[in-house]
């Protein structure tokens, strides 16, 4: 342990010593100024969407970004059916309560295939790790139907049963459960909590990064997730973001600078959300893809 | 309650093993096996959704294997895969490598290489469309006009519509990749490095003979996650091409959107189905190559 955090501290002061020989080199300054043009490349895009959102048609085709009679009256159109409202709570809903169950069930599936020895604790892992390569494209013919036979069809229920739980989320989760050491969850049982009060109140915020990240992933998925939604919902009121969006930008055909503001719409609340929590986000990703 | 208290420790665990897993093996087998069987039942089936079912055994694989349409659109998800993936795959390298050894202002540079990632892909399916029209909406053709080149057919050319369609599903995916490469590139002790350095070894041969063999884990899993996300395009496509989807001519379909059109347009399930058992293949054969690949590290 100590010796891996003098390893870690000599490593930063390598890092760091390394950079202070930086910007006095011109092939450092040549390294920042094409990183920074690639920077910018890439969140055109976004930048342009966002742009054309607050244009009149008749600027819209040009090439400048800050519009020089900048408006919001293309807001104010695309709102003013409240169908967008509608979608960004549907998208909200789904994806809040997919989310909340998926962290649930696949941290209390990864604690008891990590914790408790049983027989078939091996089968079940196996079984639920081979899921993760069925497709979810191979699976909505049969959910389709299932949920025409149920009565699913264009109800929040039938958006969100697909991803209530996720084999990728159980198996980080069980890889993160191994950091817990027993001898804590043998403590709690001496103390007489129950399993499910070990799991609650003594493994679980031991992994809360890893909780944290494993929720982004998975509030990420459902909140931009397309193919389900558009399958399984029929009217507008159920309709998620993505698909709603797509609904309006067919609609509006030739009217780009509407378009651009639907599209706006459906961004700026992650965009926002990102911009609070950038560290986080990305600390999450990359913990997440390490591991899984 | 006094059949639990008479339990052994082991077995209350076993016990509570079954607690925590019935609700979740429940739902592995209905919403996960159960549907992965009736795919697979249904593609030996013929079923328009309100007639009978009909077994008919391979036929609808035979039709699959002499339908052009197929093959065209199986060449195009590998056509997919096979510029994606190489493409995404180094351009976030390059930038992951050069990021890492940048301090000033290096968490909003991160931060701005990711931000596409985090987009909803149909939102910005719509904005890339809008920069391939032609002159005088698109920017792209505008921008390219303005210099004094004749315009380019993005969407409405054979040719030219796959790369299109591709290049924004590259662009979303960057930022993902860039991060996953720096936290490999992190995970190398620069101890590593300075032993090389005080061998007085170049930076190339440090890339090759250190960086790249150490990054191999990082390398094989971001080439099964673009791989499989590649063979599965399917909302870029969809939005970019509502009009025709897949097309012009289905230059652009891919296997999932040839899935959806069989199986919600033409409601002919069995084909469909027939054709979520090739995707299903496909995308097994990749997985246990990474399996595979994994195995010797």
């Amino acid at each position: 342990m100590a010796d891996t955090q003098i390893r870690a501290s000599a490593d930063a002061l390598l890092r760091a010593r390394a950079s202070a020989r930086g910007p006095r080199d011109p092939a450092a300054v040549i390294r920042w100024t094409l990183l920074a043009m690639g920077a910018i490349v890439m969140v055109m895009p976004i930048v342009y969407m966002l742009s054309a959102s607050f244009k009149y048609p008749y600027e819209m085709y040009n090439l400048n970004i800050i519009p020089k009679e900048p408006t919001a009256e293309n807001y104010t159109y695309v709102l003013s059916d409240g169908r967008f409202y509608r979608w960004f709570l549907n998208s909200f809903i789904v994806a809040t309560c997919t989310t909340v169950s998926a962290v649930f069930f696949d941290a209390l599936v990864g604690y008891a295939l990590c914790k408790f020895r049983f027989r078939g604790r091996y089968i079940v892992f196996i079984a639920i790790l081979s899921t993760l390569m069925i497709p979810t494209e191979m699976l909505v013919i049969p959910w389709y139907l299932m949920s025409r036979t149920f009565g699913w069809l264009d109800t929040y229920w039938g958006i969100m049963f697909p991803g209530m739980m996720t084999a990728f989320g159980t198996f980080l989760m069980k890889q993160f459960f191994e950091t817990v050491p027993d001898d804590f969850l043998e403590a709690a049982r001496i103390d007489g909590l129950n399993e499910f009060q070990i799991w609650w109140s003594v493994a679980l915020p031991m992994v809360t990064p890893a909780l944290s990240a494993l929720a982004i992933f998975i509030f990420l998925g459902n909140w931009t997730a397309f193919i389900w939604p558009l399958i399984v919902t029929n009217s507008q009121e159920l309709y998620t973001l993505p698909v709603g969006l797509t609904t309006f930008s067919v609609e509006q055909t030739v009217d780009w600078e509407l378009i651009m503001t639907g599209a706006a719409l459906a961004t700026i609340p992650t965009l926002i959300v990102f911009l609070i929590f950038q560290r986080y986000i990305i600390r999450g990703i990359a913990m997440a893809g390490l591991k899984g | 309650m006094k059949f639990y208290r008479n339990l052994s420790i082991s077995q209350k665990q076993v016990v509570w093993a079954w607690a925590f897993l019935a609700l979740p093996v429940l739902f592995y087998v209905v919403i996960r096996f159960y549907p992965t069987g009736n795919a697979i039942v249904l593609s030996f089936q013929k079923w328009n959704m309100l007639g009978a079912r009909n077994w008919v055994g391979f036929d609808n694989y035979v039709k699959l294997y002499n339908d052009p349409v197929f093959w065209k659109v199986f060449r195009n998800t590998f056509v997919y895969l096979i510029l994606g993936t190489p493409a995404s795959l180094v351009i976030s390298f390059v930038i992951a490598y050069h990021l890492d050894r940048v301090r000033f202002l290096h968490s909003t540079l991160r931060a701005l290489y990711f931000l596409p990632f985090l987009t909803s892909t149909v939102a910005m399916a719509w904005v890339w469309r809008w920069f391939y029209q032609p002159v005088p909406i698109g920017l792209f053709n505008n921008f390219i006009a303005s210099l004094g080149f004749q315009q380019i057919a993005f969407l409405n050319s054979t040719t030219n519509a796959l790369p299109s369609i591709l290049l924004p599903a590259i662009w979303a995916g960057l930022g993902f990749q860039i991060i996953i490469f720096m936290a490999g590139l992190r995970a190398i002790p620069t101890s590593f490095y300075e032993a090389a350095r005080i061998d007085g070894v170049s930076n190339w041969t440090i890339l090759r003979e250190i960086t790249l063999p150490l990054l191999k884990p990082t390398i094989v899993f971001l080439v099964v996650f673009s791989s499989i996300s590649f063979l599965r395009i399917f909302d870029q496509v969809f939005n970019m091409t509502t009009n025709n989807p897949g097309g012009p001519l289905d230059s652009t379909k891919p296997l999932v959107l040839m899935i959806y059109q069989t199986a919600f347009s033409s409601f002919d399930m069995g084909y469909a189905a027939a054709q979520t058992v090739v995707l299903f293949t496909i995308l097994l054969t990749v997985s246990l190559l990474q399996l595979y690949l994994m195995r010797d590290r």
